[in-house]
């Protein structure tokens, strides 16, 4: 196919699968904010959001302070901010409509209808006034272009790339969320190591690991997989070791890898065995190791090594 | 004065028997049933995204054409006068662009002075003496004919002009009818109505005719300008009907006198392009140079006749409004027949004496650019403010050789949807003539209406609309 149309496919699937990520980190954090948190400003959980989307100064070029209200209008609606979810669908739809013939009409008509919906939505203002059900909006679109995408789209190059796009755009997606809330835990323990507080603090784990595993729909997943206290060491399993969770990074390199061997051409070979690398890596890692490199320090390197995978399936097929 | 021709009544208000059924039709749908259709469908366009951007608005601002729901219908025994001289019509343009970039016989004989041909600014020398498969070159040709009453009440289909270059709407005429068959099934049941689907299939089979020599099994390929291209949506939609890839310039490349596209699995080789991108910005080394839509060297592979484009360059030298007055003559000239269909008397504003009619003439004429397009530039005189004709009386003066005048024909009405209820309403036809190894018109075309009261100008970027046209089987 031409190079062209898999760049688009390629990105027309990554930009409604990152504002599904967007909603889901949205709604976390503003559940989050709504909690009473000892030592820290409802404002932090969105300054920590701000840095890890590496979209702070953009944020303070346009909004004096950090509000959830601002925050929501430059996440979801502003048009200026190519990371809110407004102009992650256009860009979806923008790249769907490049190559619609290469679409089928179901799929087409779906991203097409988003975007039609979500002005509507917008200008009604339902995402200031109703967040939560907006963001369950934005993922049932999101959930229905793949949908519509599996169930209607011969299993050809073009599914493929789109498939592409999808897992390596939820694996980096899954990685920050992980990142932004294991590095804000570590600032609260850091603040707080009375052992009168100890029960608090307890009781916040929960509300925070809690509303994590709902943003990555992993909450009731977590019940059944473990049946125990939610601890921080097992979220982390869950969402980066675990093959059967959907949206853990070793569930998203095992698509990666899945779907580049399936177009494979002349050139792609070291970009195979990279990825393939990535997928073995998660596939026989254990998290203890994981906790002793540290979160932070192992998500940084695994988004690099992310990005590096993007950047070479760009050469090797789309660039032409 | 003129006499106005209505489709779908005659003078004294009788239904004209080819509309009966569909009158009969009309008349027992429930008040609000047609505006809850009307809604339906633009609910569906937007859905299915059948749009077109407005140069001059922001970009990437889509808008519907409004879609009317009478549909226009032409009878068997006319449309079957009108199939005959859109082909003798055609295959005439078609020997007059080979003859202009070979023998120019025509001129020789004294039938078109060679200004006409030598001094258009469409005229390509890069064509001389090239040959093109099949001695094609109008491959896709959008012929607007227009219908004028006359005064015995009856009315004449005339040729308004011939676009030979990347004539659009094709796309309309099939959404159009897909629009109605939805809309209104059992109309369909209850007429017989010749059936269009099948226009891809007939353009891809004329595309792949016309593959360079030695070629079996050619790869087609459409090629647009972009997504911010006001026909988009019907390049999308061509190349999907027809299963051909959809390219844009930077998609193409030349390499060892050969285009390739780029794909995922390396380049492969490129035989026949349906370009809708005018002939400056094919390639920028052969011409525009700063044309970043275009391919460079794709003009030297197509000399050496190892790609095929369609429609071919230079193509514009027949289809200005100068040369059109010359049509029926080249009728005449290349294939001894007479013309089945007219041509609009024209008056060539180059000429003195033309030129001193027009200008007295101003508020009764239509006056248009010799290479206008798109309902741009021109003066319709009856329609017209004083200002506006003194406007062009100056640039008539200035430049006479730019113009063309002709009279201001009563374009036929229909019965049309307006927020007054069904009003008539002037309208066009632009049927699609194919040329490949034979010549083929799909039974129909895409009408046009100029939705406002009076108005004669149909053009979609001028506020008209469109129709499904029906071709009732005999």
């Amino acid at each position: 196919m031409l190079s062209s149309t898999a760049d688009h496919l390629f990105w027309m699937a990554r930009y409604v699968e990152r504002a599904e990520n967007t909603a889901r980190m949205l709604d976390a954090n503003l559940q989050s904010s709504l909690l009473p948190q000892a030592g820290s400003t409802p404002g932090e959980v969105w300054h920590t959001m701000l840095s890890l989307s590496e979209l702070k100064d953009a944020y303070l070029a346009r909004h004096d302070q950090v509000s959830s209200d601002r925050m929501l209008d430059f996440m979801v609606s502003d048009t200026s901010n190519l990371s809110s979810i407004y102009c992650s669908f256009r860009a979806a739809r923008e790249n769907a409509r490049a190559v619609r013939g290469a679409l089928t009409t179901e799929l087409w008509e779906t991203f097409n209808t988003t975007w039609l919906e979500m002005n509507q939505q917008l200008k009604n203002g339902v995402h200031q006034k109703t967040p939560g059900e907006f963001f369950e909006w934005v993922k049932f679109r999101s959930h229905l272009s793949r949908g519509v995408l599996i169930g209607t789209m011969l299993n050809d190059e073009a599914f493929h790339f789109a498939r592409l796009g999808t897992f390596l755009e939820r694996a980096d997606n899954t990685a920050r969320i992980l990142d932004v809330n294991f590095r804000r835990q570590a600032e609260q323990d850091a603040l707080q190591v009375d052992g009168d507080e100890q029960n608090d603090s307890l009781q916040r784990d929960y509300y925070h690991w809690a509303s994590l595993l709902r943003s990555l729909s992993a909450f009731e997943n977590y019940r059944k997989v473990y049946r125990h206290a939610i601890t921080p060491a097992r979220v982390a399993e869950l969402l980066i070791l675990r093959g059967d969770m959907p949206r853990s990074l070793l569930a998203c390199l095992a698509e990666v890898e899945r779907n580049l061997k399936a177009v494979a051409n002349k050139q792609s070979g070291e970009t195979e065995r990279r990825a393939g690398m990535m997928h073995a890596e998660l596939r026989y890692g254990r998290i203890d190791d994981i906790l002793h490199t540290g979160m932070h320090a192992y998500l940084t390197d695994f988004l690099e090594r992310i990005n590096d995978l993007g950047a070479r399936i760009s050469q090797d097929f789309l660039v032409g | 004065m003129p006499v106005l021709f209505d489709e779908m009544f005659t003078a004294d208000q009788q239904v004209r028997a080819h509309y009966q059924p569909f009158h009969d039709w009309l008349k027992q749908q429930p008040d609000n049933f047609m505006a809850s259709k009307r809604e339906e469908a633009d609910l569906i366009f937007r859905r299915v995204g059948i749009t077109f951007a407005v140069y001059g608005d922001d970009a990437g601002t889509e808008r519907l054409i409004p879609f009317d729901q009478i549909p226009r219908i032409i009878p068997a025994h006319e449309w079957k006068t009108l199939q005959a001289g859109l082909k003798q019509r055609v295959r005439a343009l078609n020997m007059f662009i080979h003859d202009v970039y070979h023998e120019q016989a025509i001129i020789k004989a004294g039938v078109v002075p060679p200004e006409y041909i030598l001094g258009n600014s469409q005229y390509r020398p890069e064509m001389r003496g090239l040959n093109v498969p099949n001695d094609v070159y109008a491959h896709v040709a959008g012929v607007d004919v227009v219908r004028a009453g006359k005064a015995d009440g009856s009315g004449d289909y005339y040729v308004l002009e011939d676009n030979l270059r990347v004539p659009s709407g094709v796309s309309y005429m099939l959404e159009n009818r897909k629009m109605m068959m939805r809309l209104f099934p059992d109309l369909f049941v209850n007429n017989r109505i010749a059936p269009i689907a099948h226009y891809p299939d007939v353009l891809l089979d004329s595309l792949r005719a016309v593959a360079p020599v030695g070629v079996d099994d050619p790869t087609v390929v459409v090629l647009t300008p972009g997504i911010y291209n006001s026909a988009y949506f019907e390049h999308a939609f061509l190349a999907q009907q027809m299963g051909v890839e959809l390219v844009e310039g930077k998609d193409l490349f030349v390499d060892d006198h050969t285009v390739y596209m780029k794909t995922t699995q390396g380049p492969r080789r490129v035989d026949v392009i349906y370009r809708r991108l005018d002939d400056d910005f094919l390639d920028p080394l052969a011409f525009r140079p700063d044309s970043a839509l275009g391919v460079p060297g794709l003009m030297s592979v197509y000399r050496e006749g190892r790609v095929t484009l369609t429609n071919a360059i230079g193509t514009g030298v027949a289809d200005d409004k100068a040369i059109y007055t010359f049509v029926p003559d080249m009728v005449r000239f290349y294939l001894s027949e007479e013309p089945i269909l007219n041509n609009v008397p024209t008056w060539q504003c180059r000429k003195p004496e033309d030129l001193s009619y027009v200008l007295a003439n101003l508020p009764d004429l239509v006056v248009k650019e010799v290479h206008g397009a798109g309902g741009y530039g021109m003066l319709v005189g009856p329609a017209a403010t004083q200002a506006e004709i003194e406007h062009f009386r100056q640039l008539l003066k200035a430049s006479p050789g730019n113009y063309i005048a002709q009279p201001t024909l009563a374009l036929s009405a229909c019965p049309t949807f307006v927020e007054s209820g069904i009003a008539p309403r002037h309208i066009d036809l632009r049927p699609f003539v194919l040329s490949g190894k034979g010549i083929s018109v799909v039974p129909g075309g895409l009408t046009r209406v100029a939705l406002k009261e009076g108005s004669l100008v149909v053009n979609s970027s001028q506020g008209g609309g469109t129709k499904d046209t029906w071709v009732l089987e005999g």
